[in-house]
């Protein structure tokens, strides 16, 4: 379970966090939508601590993450996967090497262990006999499923995925959402997903979080946000632009 | 007069930052590089990127450094009879100044930049993020090998480029400017000694220090996609180049004073 307690965080004089409560409950998908540039993804790195807080604390299966220090925040975020926007896949490695690359990293498993891990993740995300292809060479669809299945490889208990379908076609879009909902029940992992696609959140989520200014303004289920008076919900859902965004 | 003084007020705000942040980024390369693993793998690829990719450009810099310096030193030195003196003048030049920091300016150029702009590339499209959240420290693994490659290849880029810079001083001395080859060797080999290759090899290890550092450091910071990694790519090599230049001044002071 991972706890927030009212996190802050500034870049400048931008505030970009202000104040952030909420629980993730453990082994569930939680969703976090919001408009772009709301901070979602700074929010999520919050919980690798790739970012520190201002002000505020994060709690990890009771561990207060910002009392660790370097070693043992190397230990503790090998309890992580986590698949970013654009993959971040290694561009000087081929996709068995960026795959295999945590297994070296940490385990003592011999090539032909690594080898076999690497080719059961590859087919648990649909993707097999592209160990040799090069990132330039996967299309945007495959960069992300190569991107999770180095996720997955070292069965972490939590799995963050930064707006997975973002630049998708909604072919693709279903497939790594489904792809999401299958790891989630094959590994009973944490799952933190964040989005701004609100009806396929619905859809994966057990549990949608919306950030709005710097706050989340409400946590629920797809009935919580269609019973919601908040003006902004309501318009995230309709779609519908006012004012100055037009 | 008050503009003035805020400009300057930031001027010493901003170099004072910039300055912390190298110095912070530098010490961490001596709490990393003892830490475990020692990336002999990663060490090697650098070791072949700056040193022996970093070959030719050399050989063909230093050769025709030594050249063009024996063709004016000797013309100089016929003046006042004393051509036998270039072969001295050239390996003593090379060996204590000019080879160190043309060799490292040859490897910022070429290096340096590079460096650069793939820890930038990095960093921009969250692969540095991506190790950190693979439970992997970025500094450890793409930083200190750099560094640790650097510090050993600039000096043997540096025994190269005197070697072959003598080499062409030697062709352009006595091949051309017809100066009796025994006294150009004789005073050559009298005037050259050890402590001044030596003084010449600990700057360039410095000088590779230096120049790995400020280009790993402005790639780490870079932001701003494909504009933020071009302008922190242009900053390395011109900081980089910089540093070198004023560190020279200092070290050759000091190397000066020990020898002396």
């Amino acid at each position: 379970m991972i706890k927030l307690f009212d996190i802050q965080k500034s870049f400048g004089k931008n505030k970009v966090l202000q104040g952030i409560s909420f629980v993730i409950p453990k082994g569930k998908i939680t969703v976090i939508i919001g408009r772009s540039g709301e901070g979602k993804s700074v929010l999520l790195k919050h919980l690798i601590r790739l970012i520190n807080p201002d002000e505020g604390k994060i709690l990890v299966d009771g561990t207060d993450i910002l009392s660790l220090n370097e070693i043992e925040l190397k230990e503790f975020r090998k309890k992580f996967g986590m698949l970013f926007q654009n993959a971040a896949l290694f561009d000087s490695m081929n996709v068995f090497s960026n795959v295999a690359f945590p297994l070296v990293e940490h385990t003592n498993m011999t090539d032909h262990e690594i080898a076999s891990r690497v080719h059961e993740v590859l087919e648990l995300v649909g993707l097999k006999d592209i160990d040799e292809k090069m990132p330039e060479e996967l299309s945007g669809g495959m960069r992300k499923r190569v991107g999770l299945a180095r996720s997955i490889a070292l069965l972490p208990q939590i799995l963050l995925y930064d707006e997975p379908t973002t630049g998708l076609d909604p072919i693709m879009t279903d497939a790594i959402d489904q792809l999401i909902v299958n790891t989630q029940k094959q590994l009973g992992v944490t799952s933190v997903v964040i989005s701004h696609d609100i009806e396929a959140s619905f859809r994966i989520a057990d549990r949608v979080a919306m950030l709005h200014e710097g706050k989340i303004i409400l946590e629920g289920q797809r009935v919580d946000f269609e019973a919601s008076k908040h003006p902004f919900i309501k318009r995230f859902l309709e779609g519908r632009a006012t004012g100055t965004e037009l | 007069m008050k503009t003035l003084g805020l400009k300057f007020e930031w001027f010493v705000t901003q170099t004072a930052l910039v300055m912390g942040g190298y110095t912070r980024f530098a010490g961490q390369f001596f709490t990393w590089v003892r830490q475990k693993p020692f990336r002999s793998r990663q060490i090697f690829l650098q070791m072949n990127v700056i040193g022996v990719d970093s070959t030719p450009i050399i050989l063909l810099v230093g050769f025709f450094t030594g050249a063009v310096f024996a063709l004016q030193a000797g013309y100089s030195f016929r003046l006042f009879n004393a051509e036998t003196m270039v072969g001295a003048t050239v390996g003593l030049s090379l060996a204590r100044e000019i080879a160190p920091v043309f060799a490292a300016l040859m490897v910022i150029a070429r290096v340096g930049s590079s460096m650069s702009a793939e820890l930038g590339t990095m960093r921009v499209t969250e692969q540095i993020d991506a190790l950190e959240a693979m439970a992997v420290n970025p500094y450890h693994y793409l930083v200190v090998p750099r560094v640790i490659a650097s510090i050993a290849m600039l000096p043997l880029l540096t025994v190269l480029f005197v070697f072959i810079g003598i080499v062409g001083s030697y062709i352009v001395g006595v091949g051309l400017l017809d100066i009796p080859e025994g006294p150009f060797l004789y005073r050559l080999e009298y005037y050259l000694e050890m402590k001044d290759l030596i003084g010449g090899l600990i700057k360039s290890g410095i000088f590779g220090f230096i120049l790995a550092v400020i280009s790993c450091y402005q790639g780490f910071n870079a932001h701003g996609g494909a504009k933020g990694v071009g302008l922190a790519t242009t900053r390395a090599v011109v900081i980089a180049s910089v540093s070198i230049l004023v560190t020279d001044y200092f070290l050759t002071q000091w190397i000066l004073e020990l020898t002396r």
